[in-house]
């Protein structure tokens, strides 16, 4: 099963082929207008990266479009210059490191003795609840944020991994995978004197990889682009990981901690660029892992959502 | 016999003790932290600390704020639009997405669409804020060449909850559009087929078979997104909005940032999240009953 197979599965009704000769006006207006769609969707980021590597001169004289104008990495140079940008990338690498692996880890666990039925596992109902409700009902920013610095992890990469440690949503798609599983496979290996985590790693984790690779990207995804938490767990901000450093730059314009020399190099490339290129620099990696993460993505959705 | 069984249940128990943990200590404990709604808490004694109890008096507070009853229309009015707009615009693509014939098209229109979806709402702060900005944006850079004056999206706030609004459809409608293209593959073919015979035309199919096929679908999308309906997206808000659109753009998240956070008043900024939880959790919880008694849908 492949995302591509799922993509293109969708059965065109026959009457939308083109019938005879006449010229099917409704298929070329909805194409024009997808299309056009489409280019909404896209041109804003393209023309954020034309930004980025066009002059300071052209960026503020309004020429840049969607191509560079007197092309220049300036802009890039000045933000690999910064340790700051360095630093908070390492934040971010070290946060996903740390947290996708104990996501799955965690929602793997969880997920399989939630996926049997009342008979095998007693207690499943009262678990299940205990961790659908987290999902319907919480205590609000203000008791959130006092429990991680009574806890004693501001300030430390901990704060941005552990209270997301464990994800409601994922436990129910793999709970949902994990159900498909037909029932033989485990009653073979049971026959075999399996206990359940041998059957769990041997057999259940095996099958599902697809599943997990979907739950690690959405995992990654989630990791990258939090920010918030960031900027409020983190006291100080050369901790801040790199969406929460490119917030206190891009949005709130807080150029505040730059010394004169950053300053005086700043001078020769604009705010604008600038922003631009740290932008398009927030959002690479997703760009770069997008082309997979569109094909699970796909999956992900139709195992979690359209069942039965 | 029945010890066996519990012998036999254990390492199930084992395996979900960690996880149970996790969600003791960071979902039920903040639970329980709610209390701090009712106290005049000082951080400095700690959360179950002995803090001085004083009723509802946060909560008189919050209402009696000149600026509350502004943000909490604020709140439903963008988060309405954003809902009802945020069903119906998915559900239009994935139909006019459907009836392409060409793949490569198809692909290519798809592929686009969800790519924002992606983004964070930094990032894409980021790309609105130059975007949109009235001296050297593009979009103001255009409406000029057409004779027109220029619009000052983010910070009039006239403009405001139309841009939060068309921006987040912009967003997320990709996503949705996915969802309901996968329930419209499981749509047998076959009543197509027969509804082509019968002389329907490509309108009278949407309505009567497509629309219908996907309605367990968007029962589940409405269940879910109507439980948001106090959310009206803070990470967007908070990333486009600035102090001259606070009157537009202020809703109730950002509200309990500032007064909760940055005045540090932790007991009525608790109070307002703890009205909010308790209004998504009845909304929610209705919109389940509806949902099971109308069309027999269930999440479990």
């Amino acid at each position: 099963m492949t995302g591509r197979s799922l993509q293109s599965a969708d059965h065109a009704p026959p009457s939308f082929r083109r019938t005879g000769k006449r010229f099917d006006w409704f298929a070329v207006a909805n194409s024009a207008f997808l299309l056009a769609v489409a280019l909404i969707c896209l041109l804003p980021l393209i023309h954020i990266i034309a930004l980025s590597f066009s002059s300071s001169s052209a960026a503020s004289a309004g020429y840049v479009k969607f191509w560079p104008v007197d092309f220049t990495l300036a802009s890039y140079e000045f933000t690999a210059s910064r340790s700051a940008f360095w630093v908070s990338m390492l934040t971010s690498i070290e946060r996903i490191a740390i947290g996708t692996p104990l996501n799955l880890l965690l929602t793997i666990l969880v997920a399989y003795p939630l996926s049997k039925t009342t008979e095998q596992f007693r207690f499943r109902l009262v678990y299940a609840w205990v961790f659908f409700l987290t999902m319907l009902f919480n205590g609000g920013l203000i008791p959130w944020y006092i429990t991680i610095k009574q806890l004693g992890l501001l300030d430390s990469i901990w704060a941005l991994v552990l209270p997301g440690a464990v994800p409601a949503f994922s436990i129910v798609l793999l709970l949902n995978f994990f159900r498909a599983v037909p029932k033989e496979l485990e009653e073979s290996a049971v026959i075999d004197g399996a206990g359940s985590w041998t059957t769990l790693w041997r057999i259940y984790v095996p099958i599902s990889k697809p599943a997990i690779a979907t739950l690690a990207l959405f995992s990654m995804v989630d990791h990258w682009n939090s920010w918030f938490d960031g900027l409020i767990l983190m006291g100080d901000p050369s901790h801040y990981p790199l969406q929460s450093y490119i917030q206190t730059i891009v949005v709130q314009m807080n150029l505040g901690s730059m010394s004169m020399e950053e300053l005086k190099n700043l001078a020769r490339i604009s705010d604008r660029t600038l922003k631009a290129s740290q932008i398009f620099l927030g959002s690479l990696p997703i760009i770069a892992v997008y082309p997979f993460l569109q094909r699970f993505f796909v999956k992900g959705i139709v195992l979690g959502s359209v069942k039965g | 016999m029945r010890k066996r069984r519990m012998w036999r249940e254990l390492p199930l128990h084992l395996m979900i003790l960690p996880g149970m943990l996790f969600v003791l200590t960071f979902s039920y404990i903040p639970m329980a932290g709610i209390t701090i709604a009712f106290q005049k808490f000082i951080p400095a004694k700690g959360l179950f600390g002995d803090q001085k109890w004083i009723g509802l008096d946060n909560f008189r507070y919050v209402l009696d704020l000149p600026n509350f009853i502004q943000v909490m229309w604020n709140t439903l009015y963008i988060s309405s639009f954003k809902l009802v707009l945020g069903l119906a615009v998915p559900i239009i693509f994935a139909i006019l997405l459907n009836e392409l014939k060409n793949e490569a098209i198809k692909r290519s229109v798809q592929t686009s669409i969800y790519l924002p979806y992606f983004l964070s709402w930094v990032v894409l702060g980021g790309i609105l804020i130059d975007l949109l900005s009235p001296s050297g944006g593009l979009v103001n850079s255009i409406i000029k060449s057409f004779g027109l004056d220029p619009i000052f999206f983010l910070g009039d706030n006239k403009w405001f909850p139309t841009t939060l609004i068309a921006s987040d459809i912009w967003k997320n409608f990709g996503y949705g559009t996915i969802v309901y293209m996968a329930a419209i593959t499981g749509i047998d073919p076959g009543l197509y087929e027969a509804a082509t015979i019968d002389g329907a035309n490509r309108w009278r199919k949407a309505w009567h078979i497509t629309l219908p096929g996907m309605r367990m679908v968007i029962v589940l999308l409405a269940v879910l997104s109507l439980g948001q309906l106090l959310n009206a997206g803070f990470d967007q808000v908070f990333n486009l909005y600035s102090p001259q659109v606070y009157q537009s753009g202020d809703i109730l998240d950002t509200f309990v940032y500032r007064i909760g956070l940055l005045e540090a008043q932790y007991g009525v900024a608790t109070a307002v999240g703890f009205f909010k939880s308790i209004v998504s959790l009845v909304l929610i919880s209705s919109a389940y009953y509806i949902a099971y008694r109308v069309a027999k849908y269930r999440i479990f």
